[in-house]
């Protein structure tokens, strides 16, 4: 047996026959040609027959992948119509006087260099796109030959790395699995492995030879463990992994579209946590049912200075029409001393969980708060939007900041900027001493939403990044549960929703408890939604 | 000739399919149409001049146009950018 680790592409468990990946070496050796202008339309016309190659692929691909996928052949026609690499296979004919295939090979590796010359990982690895498409001319140079795909069929392939179109050409239901050598877990190779639901792992540093061909193998897209010729124990416990996983998988597809609702009735909004407007296709893949915590933090963690006002409003639109109306819960400014921007001045701290961090910053700089406030108010008619301040321990936070907010609303109507006056504005539950006081927080705002990780750990006094704690440290510490429950029924009496935002609302050995407790929304993390919504629909409340 | 900068909101900076999306709508247009950055400057029209110059989040960019339809596709361009960056 044989064993090698790769990079998981899509969990997914493979087992059956391995097939080499075989590709046609095409001789791209140089040599002389007389008629350099006759050998430029030559490759013109390869060219032009590789372009409408990938249109049938892009059409293929249209309705197999959807069009974000299929976006990859789209760009591939551009770069064989792109000026540049045109000119630079053309001059290398004329210059040297050389065949097109020696031409193409050479502005292939010219572009390919380039691109994995490049800082990011991300356009290093789009090299492999230059020589997908300059393989493409050489096949239609040497008269169409190509890979023979159909030859594949009931097994797991093994290659060096998978072009897209060929990735594509692979027929999903005939491929089990595949792996490869290099690649990366960014290529749109692994990006179609995922769509297409094929169990995968790439970048394995192995390069496997013919003599693998037809072996056993088994991959765990798990744990990105690929056992070529695996013994008898090995096989017999994959196999039931992959009739667990399957079940599972099953089981979870069921849940897309149901009610989240318990036996007996009782319905609770499941929605999702993002922390960028980009994750929107994952909550709705995942079938949330709205986002309950929208973390606006990346608007200022990831630039190079403070973000303006017109790009928050883009986001915060961009999040509100992707949710196409349903329900967005965006968390105004969270960050302090332990997350910073190079920008944004923050004095080193002792203690920058106690210190100044969200709403304190926000209140201490409202000019700050303000930018930001304008800006949800304007993206608010866009959507259903709820704004939510963290961090609050005080009814006098709560009334300056509904100050602040008020101060804003003034002044849009001032200039004629329509918002939503009845947004609602409410606040995250994540200090010990705002848990104490809910009864009275509650007649201040619209929603409460408890945010379990910090109340966790200003209530135990237990830094959770702290390893060497973990023995103190118990997640369903009956401190911390008395609070949530305490919250949910003061909420109530004063007629106000009680959501759950933070990771104990994943936690599924909890849902019960929560349910009981009179929760009215749960939000996590997107691919956590329909494992929770298998837990609810198995509840009955009416039973002990 | 028609001049604007934008700052690139997305993770990914200007990535393949956002670079493709920009290069098909600049094709539309006769103008012709660079993109600048502090200290490269590319043809919008030439997707491997746009990747090549791996725009990441946060840096603003500057785009050029001039050509007889500058004024249509300036305004394309720049929605072009705000929905896709």
């Amino acid at each position: 047996m044989l064993t090698v680790k790769g990079k998981c592409v899509f969990a997914g468990i493979a087992i059956g026959p391995m097939a080499l990946f075989h590709r046609s070496t095409i001789s791209t050796a140089a040599h002389t040609i007389e008629n350099v202008e006759a050998e430029a339309v030559r490759f013109h016309s390869a060219r032009k027959k590789a372009i409408s190659q990938l249109q049938d692929l892009y059409d293929k691909a249209l309705t197999r992948v959807g069009k974000e996928q299929a976006a990859v052949f789209e760009i591939h026609q551009m770069m064989l119509d792109d000026p540049d690499y045109i000119e630079a296979v053309e001059d290398t004919i004329r210059a040297n006087s050389i065949n097109a295939e020696a031409a193409v090979d050479q502005a292939s590796k010219k572009f390919a260099d380039m691109l994995s010359t490049m800082e990011d990982t991300y356009m290093q690895a789009r090299a492999i796109d230059v020589k997908d498409i300059s393989r493409r001319i050489l096949e239609v140079l040497s008269g169409g030959i190509g890979v023979d795909f159909t030859k594949y069929n009931h097994v797991i392939i093994a290659a060096d790395d998978l072009a897209p179109s060929e990735t594509l050409q692979l027929d999903p239901d005939k491929i089990l699995g595949f792996v490869t050598s290099e690649g990366s877990t960014n290529s749109h190779t692994a990006i179609l492995a995922r769509t297409l639901g094929i169990a995968a792992v790439v970048n394995t540093g192995t390069a496997l030879h013919t003599d693998v061909d037809g072996k056993t193998a088994i991959v765990d897209g798990y744990t990105g463990l690929v056992y070529i010729d695996p013994d008898e124990a090995t096989l017999t416990k994959m196999q039931q992994k992959q009739a667990e996983s399957l079940a599972y998988k099953k089981q979870l597809e069921d849940m897309r579209g149901k009610e989240s609702m318990t036996q007996d009735g009782y319905k609770v909004e499941l929605f999702a946590n993002v922390g960028n407007p980009n994750n929107i296709p994952q909550v709705i893949m995942n079938d949330g049912e709205g986002i309950g915590l929208f973390r606006s933090e990346f608007l200022y963690l990831e630039h190079n200075d403070y973000p303006t006002e017109e790009e928050q409003f883009e986001a915060y639109k961009k999040a509100l029409e992707g949710m196409k109306g349903k329900k967005v819960v965006i968390r105004t400014l969270d960050i302090g001393a332990d997350k910073k921007a190079d920008y944004f001045p923050l004095a080193q701290e002792e203690n920058p969980a106690l210190g100044l961090r969200a709403i304190r910053i926000c209140l201490t700089r409202p000019e700050l708060f303000k930018t930001q406030l304008r800006a949800l108010c304007r993206a608010s008619v866009f959507g259903k939007l709820s704004v939510m301040f963290p961090m609050i321990i005080s009814s006098d936070e709560i009334d300056r900041s509904k100050d602040i907010l008020q101060e804003v609303r003034n002044q849009l109507d001032k200039e004629g900027i329509a918002y939503d006056p009845n947004m609602e504005v409410g606040i995250m539950i994540e200090t010990p001493a705002a848990a104490i006081i809910s009864d009275e927080l509650a007649k201040e705002v619209d929603f409460f939403s408890i945010g379990t990780n910090d109340l966790t750990q200003y209530t135990l006094a237990i830094d959770r990044q702290h390893t060497g704690l973990d023995k103190f440290f118990n997640p369903h510490h009956p401190a911390v549960l008395r609070l949530i429950k305490q919250t949910i029924e003061n909420g109530h009496k004063a007629g106000i929703w009680v959501g759950i935002c933070g990771e104990l609302g994943a936690d599924l050995e909890l849902t019960e408890y929560f349910l009981r407790a009179g929760i009215d929304e749960l939000s996590v993390s997107p691919p956590a939604i329909l494992p929770l919504r298998k837990k609810i629909r198995s509840l009955n409340l009416s039973q002990k | 000739m028609k001049e604007f900068t934008y700052t690139i909101n997305d993770p990914a900076g200007i990535h393949a399919r956002p670079a493709g999306i920009l290069v098909k709508e600049a094709k539309k247009f006769e103008s012709s149409i660079s993109i600048l950055t502090a200290n490269q400057k590319g043809d919008l029209k030439r997707i491997f001049a746009v990747m090549g110059l791996g725009v990441k989040q946060g840096q603003t960019i500057t785009i050029q146009i001039s050509g007889p339809d500058e004024d249509h596709a300036a305004d394309t361009i720049e929605s072009c950018l705000k929905s896709n960056l």
